[in-house]
C-alpha cells in the first residue's frame, strides 16, 4: 500500500463481501419457492425476497465500486484521498441507511413501508430494481455527492491518468443516471420509457466505464505492460461501448407502447453492443500475454480474465440471443431474460469486484500477495462459482425455450402456471447450483481466512 | 499503426462518439415522447387510473408479475389481464387471496378498500390499451 488513506478502501471491501452472501441466501429461497410455492410464505413472500436479493446485489456493488475507488484513485493520482474521514463517515451513512431498508422490506408490508417513509409526497417506489424508499434514494444521492467529491478533488490535486478519468466519468454518468428514479409519471409508458434510462444506460454504458477502468488498472498492475498501450486500449473499447450502448437502449422500446421504429433502431444498435465485450476480452488476453512481470498474486490475473470472458459471454453472447426484435418478440419477459441477466451481472459487475478485492486486499493486509495454499482456495472459490453460474444460465435458459414453446408458440398454448410446471426439471437444477454457488462462496470466504506464509516478493 | 495511433486520438474519439451518440439519443427520445400519444393509451389516463398504478407500486405487483413483459417472472404476466379474464375476475381474484393451495405459488392479501381495487382494475384496463405492437404473442401472455 502506497498511501496510507488506501486503507478506507478495506471497510467498502468487507461490506461488499457480507451483503454479498446475504444477496445469494435470498436467491436460494427464490429458487426454493420456484418449485414449493408456499415455501416460507407469507413470511417472506416472494416479491420480498427478490427485492431484497437484487437491491443487496446493486448494493453492494456500489459499496465494490466505491471501495475500488478509494483504493486506486489515491494510487494513480500520486495523492493521498482528499478526506479519509469523509469516505469513512459515507460508509457508514450508506451501510445504515443500506441496512434500514432490508430490514423495512423484511419487517413490515411493502405498502406500510411506502406509507411511513411518505412515498405520496414524492412516489418512486414499486419499480423494479427501484423499490427502495424515496428517502433511502435521497441518502444515496447524498452519498454519491459526497463520494464524487472526495475523488473528483483527490483527482484534481494530483496526476490524472486515462484510468482515473474514465472512471470519473462512469461514476459519475452514474450518479446522474440515477436522478431519473425520480421521475415517475402516472402515464405508464413513459414511466418505462425513463426507467430504463436508470436501468439501461448503467448497466450498457456508464458502468462499463467503471468495469473498463477498473480492470484496466488491476492489468497495468499485474502484467507490467506500458500503461500507453493500455490507455489506447481502454479509450477505444469505451468509445464503441458508447457508440452502440446508448442508443442500444432501444431494444427495450420494442413492445412498450413507444414507436415501431425503435425495432430497427434498437435491433441494429444493440446488436453491435457485443463487439466492446469482445474486445475487452481479446484485451484481457492479449495483455496477460505480453506481461513483462510474474506478479505473484496470480490468482488476481485469474479473476482480471475470467471476468472479461464471462462479461463477454453473459453480456456479449446472452445478450444477443434474444436482442433482435423478431426473436425478442418470443422471449420478452420469459426465463430467457433471467438468464441473460444473472450471466452478465455475474461476468461484468459481480467478478469485476471480486477481481479489485483479489489484487488490492492482499495489499491492504500487508502483504504483495497471499500464500500458495489461500491462493489455491480462493482458485476453488472461482472455479465453483463460475461453473455454477454458467450452470444456472443454462438451466435457465432451457427453461426460457420451453417457456417460449409452450405457452407462446403453437395453436394450443398453455397458460402460465402450467406452463411453469412443465419447467420443474431446469428449476431443480438451477436451486443446486445455486447450492453450489454458495459452496463456492463460502470457499472464497475461507481464503481470507487461511494462515500461510505470505509471499512478499515483487 | 500503433505509433500513429496515439492515446489522444482514442480518447478523442471517446469523447466525440460518446456526446455525438448521446445527443442522438436524446433526439429520438424527443421525438418518441412527442409521438407517444398515437400508442401509450393517455386519452384513458383518468384520475382513478393514477390511483390504480399508485396502489400498483405501493403493493410491489411488478416483484412477482411482469406488466408488458418488464418485472418478475414469478406469477403471470399483466398487461393483458384485463382482456384475458375481465374486470370481475380480477377484482375478486385479489380479494380472495391467497389460494393456500398446498405447494401451489402463492399471491399475499393485500386488504384493499373497494376504491382501491377498482383503482387497480382501471390501471389494469388502461394498459391493456397501450398499443404494444402486438405483443404478447397471445393472451397467456
Ligand atoms: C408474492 C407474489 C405476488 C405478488 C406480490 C402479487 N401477485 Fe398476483 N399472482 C401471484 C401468483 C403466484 C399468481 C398465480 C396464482 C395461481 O394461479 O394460483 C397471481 C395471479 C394474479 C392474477 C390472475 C392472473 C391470471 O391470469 O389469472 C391477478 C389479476 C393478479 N395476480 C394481480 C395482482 C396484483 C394487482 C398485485 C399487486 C397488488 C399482485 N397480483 C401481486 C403472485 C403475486
Ligand atoms: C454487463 C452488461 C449487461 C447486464 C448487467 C445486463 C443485465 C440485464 C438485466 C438484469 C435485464 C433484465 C431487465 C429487466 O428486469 O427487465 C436485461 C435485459 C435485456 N438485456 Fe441485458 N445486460 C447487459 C448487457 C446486454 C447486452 C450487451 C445486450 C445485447 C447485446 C443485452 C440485451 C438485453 C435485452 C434484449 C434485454 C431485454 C430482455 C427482455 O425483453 O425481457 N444486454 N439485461
Ligand atoms: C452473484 C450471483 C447472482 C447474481 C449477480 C444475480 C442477479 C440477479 C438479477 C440481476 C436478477 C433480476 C433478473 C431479471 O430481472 O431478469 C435476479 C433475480 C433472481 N435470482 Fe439471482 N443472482 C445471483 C445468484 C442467484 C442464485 C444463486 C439464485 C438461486 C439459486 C438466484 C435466483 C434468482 C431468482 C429466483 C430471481 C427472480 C427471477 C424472477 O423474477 O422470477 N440468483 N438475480
Ligand atoms: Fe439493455
Amino acid at each position: 500500500m502506497t498511501y496510507t488513506s488506501q486503507s478506507v478502501a478495506r471497510l467498502y471491501f468487507i461490506a461488499a463481501l457480507g451483503l454479498f452472501a446475504g444477496q445469494i441466501l435470498f436467491g436460494l429461497i427464490m429458487g426454493m419457492q420456484y418449485l414449493v410455492g408456499d415455501f416460507l410464505f407469507p413470511l417472506v413472500p416472494f416479491n420480498v425476497a427478490r427485492m431484497v436479493h437484487t437491491n443487496l446485489l446493486i448494493v453492494w456493488l456500489l459499496f465494490g465500486f466505491m471501495g475500488a475507488a478509494y483504493y486506486l484513485v489515491p494510487e494513480e493520482s500520486e495523492q493521498e484521498l482528499h478526506s479519509p474521514f469523509l469516505a469513512k463517515l459515507l460508509f457508514w451513512v450508506f451501510l445504515v441507511a443500506g441496512a434500514l431498508t432490508v430490514v423495512g422490506y423484511l419487517s413490515v408490508p411493502y405498502a406500510t413501508l411506502a406509507k411511513i417513509t411518505g412515498n405520496s409526497l414524492l412516489p418512486t417506489m414499486g419499480r423494479e430494481f427501484l423499490e427502495q424508499p424515496t428517502l433511502t434514494k435521497l441518502g444515496i444521492v447524498v452519498v454519491a455527492l459526497g463520494f464524487l467529491y472526495n475523488i473528483g478533488m483527490t483527482i484534481l490535486k494530483g496526476r490524472k491518468t486515462a484510468i482515473t478519468l474514465v472512471l470519473f466519468v462512469g461514476l459519475l454518468g452514474l450518479a446522474l443516471f440515477f436522478l431519473f428514479s425520480f421521475y415517475n409519471p402516472d402515464n405508464l409508458v413513459k414511466d418505462k420509457f425513463f426507467w430504463w434510462w436508470v436501468v439501461h444506460l448503467w448497466v450498457e454504458g456508464v458502468w462499463e466505464l467503471i468495469l473498463g477502468a477498473i480492470l484496466a488498472f488491476i492489468l497495468i498492475k499485474v502484467t507490467g505492460v506500458d500503461r500507453e498501450v493500455i490507455e489506447k486500449w481502454l479509450y477505444l473499447i469505451i468509445a464503441v461501448t458508447l457508440i452502440t450502448g446508448i442508443v442500444g437502449t432501444g431494444h427495450h422500446y420494442y413492445w412498450i407502447g413507444t414507436p415501431e421504429h425503435w425495432q430497427w433502431i434498437g435491433s441494429i444498435f444493440s446488436g453491435l453492443e457485443p463487439i466492446p465485450f469482445f474486445m475487452l476480452m481479446v484485451f484481457a488476453f492479449n495483455m496477460v500475454n505480453k506481461r513483462r512481470r510474474q506478479h505473484p498474486n496470480e490468482v488476481a490475473s485469474l479473476w482480471a480474465v475470467g471476468t472479461a470472458v464471462m462479461a463477454f459471454l453473459g453480456a456479449g453472447v446472452w445478450g444477443f440471443l434474444h436482442t433482435l426484435s423478431p426473436v425478442n418478440f418470443y422471449t420478452h419477459g420469459t426465463q430467457i431474460t433471467a438468464a441473460h441477466g444473472h450471466l452478465a451481472f455475474y461476468g461484468a459487475y459481480v467478478m469485476v469486484v471480486l477481481a479489485i478485492i483479489s489484487y488490492a486486499m492482499p495489499i491492504l493486509r500487508g502483504r504483495t500477495a497471499n500464500g500458495p495454499r489461500a491462493q489455491g482456495l480462493e482458485r476453488r472459490g472461482f472455479w465453483m462459482m463460475a461453473i455454477a453460474m454458467i450452470v444456472i444460465t443454462l438451466a435457465l435458459t432451457g427453461a426460457g425455450v420451453m417457456q417460449v414453446w409452450l405457452q407462446r408458440m403453437g395453436a394450443t398454448p398453455l397458460g402460465f402456471m402450467q406452463t411453469q410446471d412443465e419447467l420443474r426439471v431446469f428449476y431443480w437444477l438451477r436451486e443446486g447450483a445455486g447450492l453450489l454457488f454458495f459452496v463456492g462462496l463460502l470457499a472464497y470466504f475461507g481464503s481470507f481466512l487461511v494462515k500461510d506464509e505470505a509471499r512478499v516478493a515483487v | 499503426m500503433k505509433e500513429r495511433f496515439t492515446v489522444g486520438m482514442a480518447r478523442n474519439i471517446f469523447y466525440g462518439g460518446g456526446v455525438f451518440f448521446f445527443l442522438v439519443f436524446v433526439g429520438l427520445s424527443f421525438g418518441t415522447v412527442r409521438d407517444l400519444p398515437k400508442r401509450d393509451n393517455s386519452q384513458n389516463l383518468t384520475p382513478q387510473v393514477a390511483m390504480g398504478k399508485k396502489v400498483w407500486e405501493e403493493n410491489n405487483c411488478i416483484g412477482c408479475h411482469s406488466l408488458l413483459g418488464e418485472g418478475a417472472y414469478f406469477a403471470p404476466e399483466l398487461g393483458n389481464v384485463y382482456l384475458r379474464r375481465g374486470p370481475d375476475f380480477i377484482k375478486s381474484w385479489i380479494q380472495s387471496q391467497p389460494t393456500e393451495v398446498a405447494g401451489r405459488r402463492q399471491m399475499p392479501q393485500f386488504n384493499l378498500s373497494e376504491a382501491e381495487l377498482d383503482a387497480v382494475v382501471a390501471f389494469l384496463k388502461y394498459t391493456s390499451g397501450i398499443d404494444t405492437a402486438n405483443w404478447p404473442p397471445n393472451i397467456e401472455g
